[in-house]
């Protein structure tokens, strides 16, 4: 134990100094802040962080956003450091919460299939898109399905090679999430990345640097964007379109959970209270993440078996064949 | 009334106690019972599905360039999703290295491959159901042994128990509950059969002995046999005592008729005043006597007429102008007047001989004990009767015991008297539903009131 403190210190104290936060926000003017690990990008929390402010004040809140991989290591490296975990990547956050991470909340007046073992609970629902550089594309038709995106590729190398992008799953915890659900649901996965590593596909850690690049045309098309990401930019870079294939959708929740060792669990708690009180007015303002939504076809369940692709031999398996689809380079 | 009885315990009280009790004792048992099936049951269903999950793990266990791997399915941690969202855990094992899972998991030893193994150990916290399963390999380079270790926490099935526990606890409850009442009820349905009995000998009227002839159940028949017994042999003792003595006094009644008048023709042949004076004196110890005999037939008939009233309308006032005018020439040899005052006199639904008898007793006494040149009164007001006399009045200290049989004023001097007057009158009043009271007027002077 004394071994995994020093480990855990050290790793913490090289983190601290060498850590670049994407981003790092407080909130507030309160002495010991409500330290939230999220993987969301700090303008889509804004409303919500001012909103609980607004209703405790003497509250303050320290918004610090990471990839979702990185979350992870993190906060298993360092549980008491963190009062709030929010992140789109639900396996990894599932076994959080089954390992124990997480603190139970009681009386939670949720949905039943929005949360897991009253520690984890899912408060939007986002679905993978593919994103289209409008512009780019030119004359060619607007693919509806993966089947067609693969057929267009295949049709036009020209106008893809090296202008196609996706989440490198060996970086991203929301990439391998999607791949691996992707995957689960149909071969034509594995044929869309390999085609897209035959179209030497450029790797992203995150969405917003994928739309990033779409905006300034150097990709054409980006696969597995998130949804709400590529909605939020595209309203303003009219270039862009988005498509939920239409085949199958694979759409995701973003979960938050209170540590178990949190410093201050009244307050962690109030505020996951909170968000799930937004997200349940439908309030675009105060709310801007798509809310919880029943209806729009399935969504990747809340479940122990979100924990199968993080079995170390099934997880090396996997990145094994998808690195054989889409890194041709050697 | 009810004579001193040795209590010990109640038949009723026993009788609940043994039945709730034995209710109480087949609830718990019933509780205990179902319980412990049920979880047995519930744990069975949970090694079952963990059971099939650790099978489908092992089942993809595969030796491939010289490696084990396992590329288990999506649903074999899928199947083990449950409503309170249990936790799970699982570890896998070539040998002694751990392939993947939780290293921290405590792996069973000395599973075979034959036969999987199911423990129960406490893993972070949490009791927590393992399912270990183990598979022999036969790779490029000999045998390998996979082991698979998958847990899962025990909240839906807690939470499944804790229900069946409360509806067996309801179920357990209500037994109890309707057992006690048909407990109670059967308790007091017997003690009752008993009451019923008491309550039919209590209600008896003094001198009734009668068997009892309604029906019993037939656990009473000893009971009631020997009680019916007892009574007819009462009845019939007392029979006889009474017979014996109505019988006695009529046999002694006439031979001293025949003595008594031997004796006044004797008084007029004898001039010696000692002798007259004794012949007196026997006179009125045969008159004494004979007047005792006849009493004591009167109270006999009392007694057996009280038993069986023959009812009729009687008339009080005429009943007493009757005794009034019949004792009239008795009244006047001794110089005292019969007054008597009828207010309101009712009719009354009696025996008119037995009323008749106890007037009579009650003019009696008081003619005998008034002084010359006084008045008795004989008031009817109603349905009371009294009659007052103008003598010494009673004795206050023995007011109370007059009524009892052969007992006789202090005071009584030499006049002839059985005791048996006022009992008499007693009897009757009481056979008629009334009330006797004995008392002295402020003036002087005895009063006896008889009220119906």
């Amino acid at each position: 134990m004394r071994y995994c403190a020093i480990l855990a210190a050290v790793i913490w104290a090289g983190l601290a100094t060498a850590q670049g936060w994407e981003d790092r926000q407080v909130f507030g003017t309160g002495d010991a802040p409500l330290r939230v690990l999220s993987s969301t990008d700090t303008s889509f929390f804004r409303p919500i962080i001012e909103d609980f402010i607004a209703t405790s004040p003497e509250v303050s809140v320290e918004y610090l956003v990471t990839g979702t991989a990185d979350l992870d290591v993190l906060f298993r490296a360092d549980p008491t450091a963190y009062d709030v975990v929010i992140s789109s990547a639900m396996d990894l956050q599932l076994k959080l919460a089954n390992d124990g991470f997480a603190a139970q909340l009681a009386d939670v007046d949720h949905p039943d299939w929005a949360e897991w073992h009253d520690s984890l609970f899912a408060f939007t629902t986002e679905p993978a898109a593919i994103v289209i550089n409008r512009a780019a594309l030119g004359d060619l038709p607007v693919p509806r399905t993966r089947q067609d995106l693969i057929e267009l590729m295949r049709a036009h190398p020209a106008t893809f090679d090296g202008r196609v992008g996706t989440y490198d799953v060996r970086q991203s915890g929301l990439g391998y999430l999607f791949a691996t659900q992707d995957a689960r649901a149909s071969e034509t996965y594995w044929r869309l990345i390999e085609v897209m590593g035959r179209m030497d596909a450029r790797l992203y850690c995150c969405s917003g640097a994928m739309i990033d690049d779409l905006i300034a045309g150097d990709l054409v098309v980006a696969y597995n964007v998130l949804g709400s990401y590529a909605e939020g930019r595209s309203e303003t870079e009219a270039a862009l379109t988005v498509i939920l294939p239409s085949e199958f959708p694979t759409t995701m929740m973003r979960t938050a959970l209170v540590s178990r060792q949190a410093s201050d669990r009244p307050v962690a708690e109030a505020f996951l209270r909170h968000i799930l009180a937004l997200q349940a007015t439908g309030d675009a303002t105060r709310f801007p993440l798509p809310p919880l939504a029943a209806g729009d076809g399935p969504v990747i369940g809340l479940n122990p078996a979100l924990m199968t692709y993080l079995d170390k031999m099934k997880r090396d398996t996997f990145i094994g064949e998808w690195e054989d689809a889409i890194v041709q380079d050697d | 009334m009810t004579a001193e009885v040795n209590t010990r315990g109640s038949l009723r009280t026993r009788l609940a106690l043994i039945l709730t009790g034995g209710a109480a004792g087949l609830a718990v048992i019933l509780f205990v019972v179902v319980r412990a099936l049920s979880a047995q049951i519930a744990q069975q269903g949970q090694d079952n599905v963990l059971s099939a999950s650790m099978s489908s793990i092992l089942d993809s266990a595969l030796v491939r360039d010289g490696r084990v791997s396992l590329d288990f399915p999506y649903s074999s941690l899928s199947m083990l999703t449950t409503d309170a969202d249990d936790r799970v855990f699982y570890a896998i094992y070539e040998g002694e290295v751990l392939l993947s899972g939780y290293d921290d998991l405590t792996v069973p030893q000395g599973v075979t491959p034959d036969r999987s193994r199911f423990t129960t150990v406490a893993y972070k916290g949490e009791p927590v159901r393992l399912a270990t399963g183990v598979r022999r390999l036969i790779g490029a380079d000999g045998q390998r042994t996979v082991s698979v270790t998958i847990g899962q926490t025990q909240d839906a099935l807690s939470n499944t128990l804790n229900a069946i526990s409360r509806n067996v606890a309801l179920l357990g409850i209500g037994f109890f509950v309707l057992a006690t009442g048909l407990a109670v009820w059967a308790a007091s349905f017997t003690s009752g059969q008993l009451r019923r009995l008491t309550t039919s000998v209590t209600r008896r009227g003094p001198q009734d002995l009668s068997p009892v002839s309604k029906p019993v159940p037939s656990e009473m028949v000893p009971l009631v046999g020997s009680l019916n017994t007892l009574m007819s042999r009462l009845d019939h003792t007392l029979t006889q005592s009474e017979d014996f003595i109505a019988e006695a006094a009529h046999r002694i009644r006439t031979p001293l008729a025949t003595v008594r008048s031997h004796a006044e023709a004797t008084l007029q042949r004898v001039d010696h005043a000692e002798n007259r004076q004794a012949l007196l004196s026997m006179v009125r110890a045969i008159d004494e006597s004979s007047r005792a005999a006849g009493q004591l037939l009167d109270h006999a008939m009392v007694t057996f007429r009280a038993e069986n009233l023959e009812k009729g309308e009687v008339d009080l006032e005429e009943v007493l102008r009757e005794l009034v005018q019949r004792m009239s020439p008795i009244a006047d040899m001794k110089d005292i007047t019969l007054d008597l005052v009828a207010q309101d006199a009712s009719v009354l639904h009696g025996d008119a001989i037995l009323l008749q008898n106890a007037f009579r007793n009650l003019i009696d006494n008081a003619l005998k004990y008034a002084p010359a040149e006084t008045a008795v009164m004989i008031r009817v007001d109603g349905r009371k009767v009294t009659v007052c006399d103008g003598g010494p009045g009673f004795a206050m200290d023995e007011i109370h015991l007059l009524s009892g049989r052969f007992v006789r004023g202090k005071d009584t001097g030499h006049k002839v008297g059985s005791g048996l007057g006022l009992t008499i009158v007693q009897a009757v009043t009481t056979a008629h539903g009334g009330t006797m009271t004995l008392s002295n007027r402020p003036e002087g002077g005895a009063c006896a009131t008889v009220q119906f």
